[in-house]
């Protein structure tokens, strides 16, 4: 089918001739090593509550548009085929809407009805010979 | 033109006019359509899995393990929390980078140098496979079952060994898929057509595995 292809009018945009300078792979590299080591140090740091959640998503969705849009080439690409790409994912949008709604009911029936508990107590993890055994033995 | 993209304006123009004419909607070789058709299916499977994820959490009344703690490592001595994952997450980042190069050799027809790339990106992958399997039998060691582990809701052991374990799966197709196209390339199999535009479409699917485990870092390592 390749070679019978119609030649579109005056359009840079066809896939395969692009060729973007070296520069902007080289400056995304680095953006999500930085971006990634922010992440991490969120966690090292053990921020806690909005600050964390806040942070966290704000690097991987920072760390997501680059890959998407850089390296997977996208925001060089027509519009019909980015809209094909990153329309339907959309959707998602309201399954997770409906499953946090859902949680948040199953979650209140399980303390309410079910006498669970409504906040336990975590655990901190300890890496031992003891923790492993003691899960052997209980299952 | 290149290294450019439109305008607002300018996409408006090209989304009606590719859609309305009787002919090819997407310019671009057929190979890249169907890779992304199929990227886009594969999302809406991991998103499953993270929805799901999200559901359990959100819903079991038992404690959720600490995965900073879960997954710390004693290295000279000090024990430095989730410091495995992070080794991982830049391995992943650096194969990305090295795939990125790999794409853009191929744009020059350098067929040695798309070899060595996509090798290395492929040792990057496989590495992190390694590293994978180790943190497996670790926490395996440690007593995380699928129903069951040491530090609170079962349900963490279900949704790390699904999760990590179908993204690890993809990893290791990404290694294979990388060695039989960069074996391909150099043995000249595309040099008749003088198409290399095989090798975007292999960076794709491997962006793709990295950026699963951006979402993946972040919402079951980090949350």
């Amino acid at each position: 089918m390749e070679n019978v292809q119609i030649q579109q009018p005056a359009e840079a945009h066809e896939s395969g001739d692009q060729e973007h300078p070296i520069g902007i792979y080289l400056k995304v590299w680095i953006l999500l090593f930085v971006l990634s080591f922010f992440s991490y140090m969120v966690d090292y740091f053990d921020f806690q509550g909005m600050l964390r959640w806040t942070l966290i998503i704000i690097f991987m969705f920072l760390k997501a548009g680059f890959i998407v849009a850089v390296f997977m080439h996208v925001m060089w690409e027509r519009m019909a085929l980015i809209t094909a790409i990153l329309g339907p994912p959309l959707l998602l949008l309201f399954l997770i809407g409906f499953m946090i709604s859902e949680g948040f009911y199953v979650f209140g029936t399980r303390v309410d009805y079910m006498g669970r508990p409504a906040a336990a107590e975590r655990v901190h993890v300890t890496h031992g010979e003891e923790a492993g055994h003691e899960a052997e033995g209980g299952h | 033109m290149s290294g450019q993209s439109l305008t607002l304006s300018q996409h408006a123009g090209t989304i009606v006019e590719d859609w309305a004419g009787d002919k090819e909607t997407f310019h671009v070789p057929w190979g890249k359509v169907m890779m992304w058709i199929f990227l886009v299916s594969d999302t809406f499977i991991f998103s499953c899995f993270l929805v799901g994820y999200m559901k359990v959490r959100r819903t079991t009344t038992e404690p959720w393990p600490y995965p900073s703690e879960v997954f710390a490592l004693e290295l000279f001595g000090v024990n430095i929390p989730l410091i495995l994952i992070a080794i991982m997450t830049f391995i992943l980042i650096t194969s990305s980078g090295t795939m990125a190069l790999a794409v853009r050799a191929a744009q020059h027809n350098d067929k040695k140098n798309v070899f060595i790339l996509m090798a290395i990106t492929a040792a990057f992958g496989a590495s992190f496979v390694g590293m994978q399997a180790f943190e497996w039998s670790k926490l395996i060691a440690e007593g995380v079952r699928p129903w069951g582990n040491p530090w609170g809701a079962p349900q963490f052991g279900s949704v790390f060994f699904m999760v990590t374990g179908f993204h690890g799966l993809h990893v290791s197709c990404g290694v294979i898929y990388l060695l039989v196209i960069a074996t391909k390339i150099l043995k000249g199999h595309y040099d008749k057509k003088g198409d290399y535009s095989i090798v975007e479409i292999t960076g794709l699917y491997w962006h793709f595995v990295d950026l699963v485990w951006v979402f993946i870092f972040a919402f079951f390592y980090l949350w």
